[in-house]
């Protein structure tokens, strides 16, 4: 059998989700076996032009990303958002919600200008997408299922159901009833991590993105009798989730 | 040859964040320029953490580098406490400096078998080195496995880490965890480390130097990562919040990354500046790594920095081992409820002393700086993130501007490759020493 060609992509983004592929251990050699990886500039020098499949991970942030990604497009048959910076725009859009001139200004003074930058955005601003593999970093165990799913011609299965179930199962104490508690954006976001930053006593920061119609006002209630403000509310959604009512 | 124009367009890395380009251009056998460009998208981390409630800002900045992440939460995680007159634990220190050394181990390992390896042996990738020597990629995968086992017990997530916040941890981990992290590491030690050492002693390394400034953290009884004062081998030492005497910065319109160099001229930072610097502080089995490697102490060769990090990833092994050891002898307390944790999200934050804070570490790259500047209600009103790559820029430039002049007379592809390998060398972060070059010879 032919083994379909791959590549990956990296726009704005730390390039964590591209590393956790190149972590997948023992893994990884069952990954180079099963597709023929034309493109991964983490792994390779050499810059095939003829992918099927074309992960992408980053936002767009700069003009020049649009036209790059439009080619992908035009190229791959399939085309993954890879992590949270594809999927949602991921950290990078924090900044959209803050006045553009003084964010190039704290950053590179009066040379600012001489560098192109857009807003942050998902990858599906701009192209469609077909399948997304969410969270920051990407799951390992997720990635491979998924990869299979789609190399079988079949969209990957990504849970509807919000983080706190997963975090009931593992029988974790609720961060919201600890002594010193810790506000946690669980009962909206999707599941699929098995609730990993609750299970080691840290808050879910919403990173696989809101489930379907999630309950926002209760959550927000529950956030204010904790004491945050409004406007502390907002900074929470903005870490990964800013772009939710541009998307819903 | 010499009396000819050459101008050489590497289209490659220099990340700070990303890709770059090295252009160099002889005019008539004279050297006129040379650049090394970043063209990475910027990505304004120090805006985005203006007006964000303090502890944030570690989950924020990790995401700066998935390299690098854990040095970057810890160098946020220190200005933090810098500004709130926090000193942590015993227990608290020795986990983030075994965190540190499994991030250094994995990034070294990353660059040294499968960016710097597939180079010796000819192959463009780590790819067919799969096939035509697993070995050495088993061997890669199995280093790397090891140190992200380590952080994903500690911190519940190797890039990326969850539970590692201001002033302790959010999770606990057992005795039994630490005895078996112990063991596995002790096991590639022994196993691993010889074969390794046979095929990285037959790399050949090109003859070149160059005196620059080493500057690294130091610190007495141990080679420093996580904790010290900045040394410079040519002007002398500086405490953390001094950082600002050896380091400036400024924008240069070539490089979407900030270049970084101190007030007199270029330095080096990164694994060779800390061997030169602190040699007598490395582990045995690391300093006989050394000698086998034929790496002495100070060594100016840049080529050599690859081996500087084989000598490093056995120095981190012996190191984890050391403290796993000083961890199990004490005991290890659950010491969340007498300390409470500042995590990102804790609703009640205790309030800022000072109004500015810095945190120095060195991450596998080298210096990283975080400098934090706080409003009265424990908001972050401005923030500067000085990272390695930046800081060596100018540096390699400076190599470049001495290497080019001799080497004048070699065919094309012997300078391009020398000039290529040298970037690679100083491992601008994965990313950058990867991707193919485009070469352009103006004749
Ligand atoms: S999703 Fe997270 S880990 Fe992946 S590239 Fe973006 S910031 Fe990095
Ligand atoms: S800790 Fe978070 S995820 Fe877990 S139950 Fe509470 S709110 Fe839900
Ligand atoms: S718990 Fe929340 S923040 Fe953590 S990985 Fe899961 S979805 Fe992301």
């Amino acid at each position: 059998m032919k083994k379909p060609k791959v590549g990956f992509f990296e726009f704005t983004c730390c390039e964590g989700c591209q590393l956790t592929v190149l972590s997948l251990g023992d893994k990884l050699l069952d990954l180079f076996e099963s597709v023929d990886i034309v493109n991964f500039r983490e792994a390779s020098s050499y810059k095939g032009q003829d992918y099927e499949i074309a992960f992408i991970e980053g936002s767009i942030s700069t003009s020049k990303d649009i036209e790059r990604i439009k080619e992908i497009r035009a190229r791959a048959k399939i085309c993954v958002a890879l992590g949270a910076c594809a999927h949602l725009g991921g950290v990078n859009a924090i900044r959209n919600f803050q006045r553009q001139s003084d964010v190039r200004w704290r950053t590179y003074g009066d040379k600012a200008w001489l560098f192109d930058s857009i807003l942050a955005q998902p990858i599906d601003a701009v192209i469609k997408v077909d399948h997304v593999i969410p969270e920051c970093p990407i799951d390992k165990k997720e990635f491979l299922r998924a990869t299979a799913s789609i190399l079988l011609g079949k969209k990957p299965f990504i849970p509807d159901y919000p983080v706190c179930v997963d975090c009931k199962m593992k029988a974790n104490v609720c961060l919201f009833h600890k002594p010193n508690p810790i506000a946690c954006m669980g009962p909206v976001t999707r599941a699929g991590c098995g609730a990993v930053c609750p299970s080691v006593g840290n808050a879910c920061e919403g990173c696989r993105g809101l489930i379907p119609d999630p309950n926002l006002s209760a959550w927000e209630e529950v956030l204010k009798e904790h004491g945050l403000s409004i406007e502390d509310i907002l900074k929470f959604y903005h870490m990964y989730n800013g772009l939710m009512g541009v998307r819903r | 040859m010499s009396g000819k124009d050459i101008r050489v367009d590497v289209h490659h890395i220099a990340r700070v964040e990303g890709h770059g380009n090295i252009v160099v251009d002889v005019k008539r056998g004279e050297l006129k320029e040379v650049k090394l460009e970043i063209v990475e998208s910027p990505r304004f981390f120090e805006a985005m953490l203006v007006g964000r409630r303090y502890p944030e800002a570690v989950h924020i900045t990790s995401r700066i580098c998935g390299i690098c992440s854990v040095s970057h939460a810890n160098a946020s995680i220190k200005a933090i406490e810098d500004a709130l007159g926090i000193k942590p634990t015993w227990q608290t220190e020795v986990l983030r400096k075994i965190l540190m050394a499994a991030e250094i181990m994995d990034s070294h390992a990353l660059h040294c078998f499968f960016l710097a390896a597939p180079d010796f042996v000819g192959a463009p990738s780590v790819i067919p080195l799969a096939s035509t020597s697993p070995e050495v990629v088993k061997t890669a995968i199995r280093w790397k496995k090891l140190a992200h086992d380590i952080c994903d017990t500690i911190v519940g997530r190797h890039t990326q880490p969850i539970s590692m916040v201001v002033d302790g941890f959010t999770n606990r981990v057992t005795e039994d965890q630490m005895r078996e992290l112990r063991s596995k590491i002790k096991e590639v030690l022994e196993n691993d480390v010889p074969k390794t050492l046979e095929f990285f002693s037959k790399l050949k390394i090109p003859a070149f130097e160059r005196k620059t400034d080493n500057v690294c953290l130091t610190q007495p009884g141990e080679y420093a990562f996580y904790d010290g004062a900045i040394k410079s081998s040519k002007t002398g030492e500086y405490k953390h919040r001094d950082y600002k005497l050896k380091i400036a910065e400024q924008v240069v319109s070539h490089s979407t990354a900030k270049q970084a160099f101190g007030p007199v001229k270029p330095y080096m930072v990164g694994a060779l500046s800390r061997f030169n610097n602190n040699f007598d502080q490395l582990m045995p089995k690391a300093k006989e790594v050394a000698e086998k490697l034929g790496l002495e102490a100070p060594s100016h060769n840049p080529y050599q920095i690859t081996n500087a990090q084989i000598v490093e990833t056995v120095h981190c092994m012996e190191f984890m081992m050391k403290l796993f050891d000083e961890l199990l002898s004490r005991g290890i307390k659950d010491e969340r409820e007498e300390r409470p944790p500042i995590a990102g999200w804790t609703t009640k934050l205790p309030p800022i002393n000072k109004s500015w804070g810095v945190g120095v570490v060195e991450a596998p790259r080298g210096l990283l700086v975080h400098e934090y500047k706080f409003n009265n209600d424990g908001m972050i009103e401005s923030a500067n993130c000085i990272i390695p790559t930046a800081q060596n820029l100018a540096n390699i430039e400076a190599d470049m501007r001495k290497l080019v002049p001799g080497i004048l007379d070699r065919p094309k592809e012997e300078i391009t490759l020398l000039l290529e390998m040298l970037v690679r060398a100083y491992d601008p972060c994965i990313s950058c020493s990867t991707h193919m070059l485009k070469v352009d010879f103006i004749e």
